[in-house]
């Protein structure tokens, strides 16, 4: 039912490139683990480790992977919170950085929306002070009708106009969100960025929010560009999907063909691992994800792959085209049926 | 309840709520009767400390030989001291200097303890590490040996009594607001603002210092006791006011002497600063209980 709404609710791909990452790497050095008590000693973690992706303009992207995939790290660099300590993060094929310091036009561009929405929002202000901070911030509107679109702003994400004079402690988490998301669309931006933004709701209040920010992305042609664990809600939500694993994408492509058929065993074996109606659960991935402080050798999936080969753990395949608009990084993709 | 569809999105009234905020406010008195009964002994010491030259029966200086150390009577309800003074009307001034004293040495105490603990709490590093170190040592010593020290060098009087226990509180006050700034340092909230490129002076501004005021607010109403005992003990050592200022240290302590049979020129003085402490620190805590952020539902 999900998959019949997708394909035709999906914004029409254009070639312009937003954000472009290039080998993108982030190492932390972080105290080497057992170290005595005076040493120094740092080893380096890698939570971004090579990563290439491109982001079209209007196109919606979920980024999805376990915790400690590097999500969170790859959102830090996209929105210019982070340096790279490797390869290049681009934002209109320019530094991303260098958008962020030079002025208030990158963050006005590309806005946020936290996992930790009540979080993200000041308690000791209105709601209709925290959406008027950056309409007043950027010079959205003049002085004068600030209030107006404040209740504008309100309305677009359903809630009504007098929630402007409550704090966020008086709404549900529910609520919270769509303040977050309205806040987030004040600045009128052309990419919003979103944190797990529907985690941890109930399922109803889930879907009504993924049906609002459905429409936002369609109707304001926003570029969408959302990290989440939820296969279901990237399939619903988003017309290309990035699947990372221990710091690097091991594939992307448009949702439907790479969650239709998957190419690397990592992508099935998430498939495989998300509750179907009426189905039992295939056996799941062995163990844990490995720690960034000690990467296996050859593929970084090598040690919980069930397709594994001899020289899996000789060569670390890096991301490579497969097909017109598919990329996935393994030695012995999976056959395309 | 009406659900009205905008754009394909349902709009979610928020009804389940109700606004708390004139409820509450009006049962609050119903529901702490010592905290009402505490506000009005405060509110009844703040008038009489106003308009004292009204209220008071006598002259505070007035000495009459001719009543010296009289037992409470009709005319004199709480006796006379020493030199004949009422003492009714003495300790009706004395709560003058136990506010003034008590309210502007906690500001002093407070802003400066805002200013020293924003510094520590923003700068971090060894401007931190500097600035903890002299609170610690500072803190070290009780605040009435720091405002010995102080007088010692400020010499007496009601303005430098005012100086020295404000001095002696800003210790405190730098360290809650230390940490207060810490916590709401690394706050999701301030992050976003970051990302708005809102410059960090205005996030100091309008979000940090909102966020540390209010619960420096609630330890000024707690910490005024503190300061008007402090500056009544002061008083008491003979270093603080000097004669024949009604303070009601000074009181108790020059009826110490005749304690055995007019106890009544140390007791009745006493027994106004007790019941002034009391009913200041229940207020206060009635206040922090009823405001805390964390207790906090709205508004």
């Amino acid at each position: 039912m999900i998959a019949q709404t997708l394909s035709e609710t999906k914004a029409p791909l254009s070639e312009q490139s937003i954000f472009e990452l290039i080998e993108v790497e982030q190492v932390f050095e972080v105290p080497k683990p057992g170290r005595s008590l005076f040493s120094r000693e740092t080893v380096g973690l890698r939570a971004l480790d090579g990563v290439r992706l491109n982001i079209r303009k209007g196109t919606s992207l979920a980024v999805v992977g376990e915790s400690g995939s590097g999500k969170s790290t790859l959102l830090r660099v996209l929105l210019g919170l982070d340096k790279p300590t490797g390869g290049r993060a681009l934002y209109h094929s320019k530094p991303i950085l260098e958008g962020r310091a030079s002025g208030i036009d990158f963050a006005r561009d590309v806005a946020m929306v936290y996992q930790d929405a009540r979080g993200s929002l000041d308690p000791r202000m209105t709601i209709g002070a925290l959406i008027a901070e950056p309409l007043r911030h950027f010079n959205i509107v003049p002085p004068q009708d600030e209030a107006a679109r404040v209740s504008q702003l309100l309305d677009r994400v359903g809630l009504p106009a007098d929630a402007a004079d409550r704090y966020p402690s008086g709404l549900s988490g529910g609520q919270v969100r769509r303040v977050a998301i309205a806040r987030a669309l004040a600045s009128e931006p052309s990419v919003l960025v979103a944190d797990e933004a529907v985690s941890g709701l109930d399922v109803s209040t889930q879907a009504q929010l993924l049906i609002l920010l459905q429409s936002l992305q369609r109707d304001m042609g926003l570029t969408l560009i959302f990290i989440t664990h939820d296969l279901g809600v990237a399939s619903f939500l988003c017309a290309e999907i990035a699947i990372m694993y221990l710091g690097r994408i091991v594939e992307t492509g448009p949702t439907d063909a790479v969650l239709g058929a998957p190419s690397h065993p990592y992508s099935a074996a998430l498939r495989a691992a998300a509750p179907q109606f009426f189905e039992p659960l295939s056996e799941p991935l062995s163990g844990e994800i490995p720690s960034p402080l000690n990467l296996p050798a050859g593929c970084r999936f090598s040690t919980r792959c069930p397709k594994m080969q001899d020289d899996c753990r000789l060569k670390d395949p890096q991301l490579g085209k497969l097909g017109p608009q598919r990329a996935v990084a393994c030695l012995h993709p999976l056959e395309q049926q | 309840m009406t659900v009205q569809i905008t754009k394909g999105v349902a709009a979610v009234p928020i009804a389940a709520t109700p606004s708390p905020s004139a409820k509450s406010r009006r049962s609050v008195f119903i529901r702490r009767p010592f905290f009402t009964a505490s506000l009005l002994i405060a509110a009844a010491y703040v008038l009489a400390a106003i308009f004292a030259p009204y209220v008071a029966p006598f002259d505070p200086v007035k000495q009459d030989f001719n009543v010296m150390m009289k037992a409470p009577s009709v005319v004199h309800w709480l006796g006379t001291d020493s030199y004949g003074q009422d003492i009714l009307s003495r300790v009706i001034y004395g709560a003058r200097y136990a506010l003034i004293i008590g309210i502007f040495s906690v500001m002093i105490g407070a802003v400066g303890g805002l200013i020293i603990g924003l510094a520590a709490g923003l700068s971090g590093g060894w401007a931190e590490w500097g600035l903890m170190r002299l609170i610690d040592a500072i803190l070290a010593l009780p605040s009435l040996i720091l405002a010995v020290a102080f007088i010692a060098i400020l010499g007496q009087g009601v303005d430098k009594v005012v100086i020295a226990v404000g001095l002696s509180m800003i210790g405190p006050f730098a360290r809650t607001v230390r940490s207060d700034v810490m916590q709401v340092r690394v706050q999701l909230f301030i992050e976003a603002a970051q990302l708005m490129s809102i410059s960090y002076l205005r996030v100091v501004l309008r979000h940090v210092l909102p966020n540390v005021i209010f619960p420096l607010a609630v330890q000024v109403t707690i910490r005024v006791s503190e300061a008007i005992l402090v500056s009544s003990s002061l008083s008491f050592l003979g270093i603080g006011v000097t004669p024949p200022t009604p303070d009601w240290g000074l009181m108790i302590a020059e009826g110490r002497d005749f304690v055995s049979f007019a106890p009544w020129m140390s007791a009745m003085p006493g027994f106004a600063l007790a019941l002034l402490l009391i009913a200041l620190s229940i207020v206060g805590d009635g206040v922090r209980e009823e405001f805390d952020p964390k207790l906090r539902r709205d508004s």
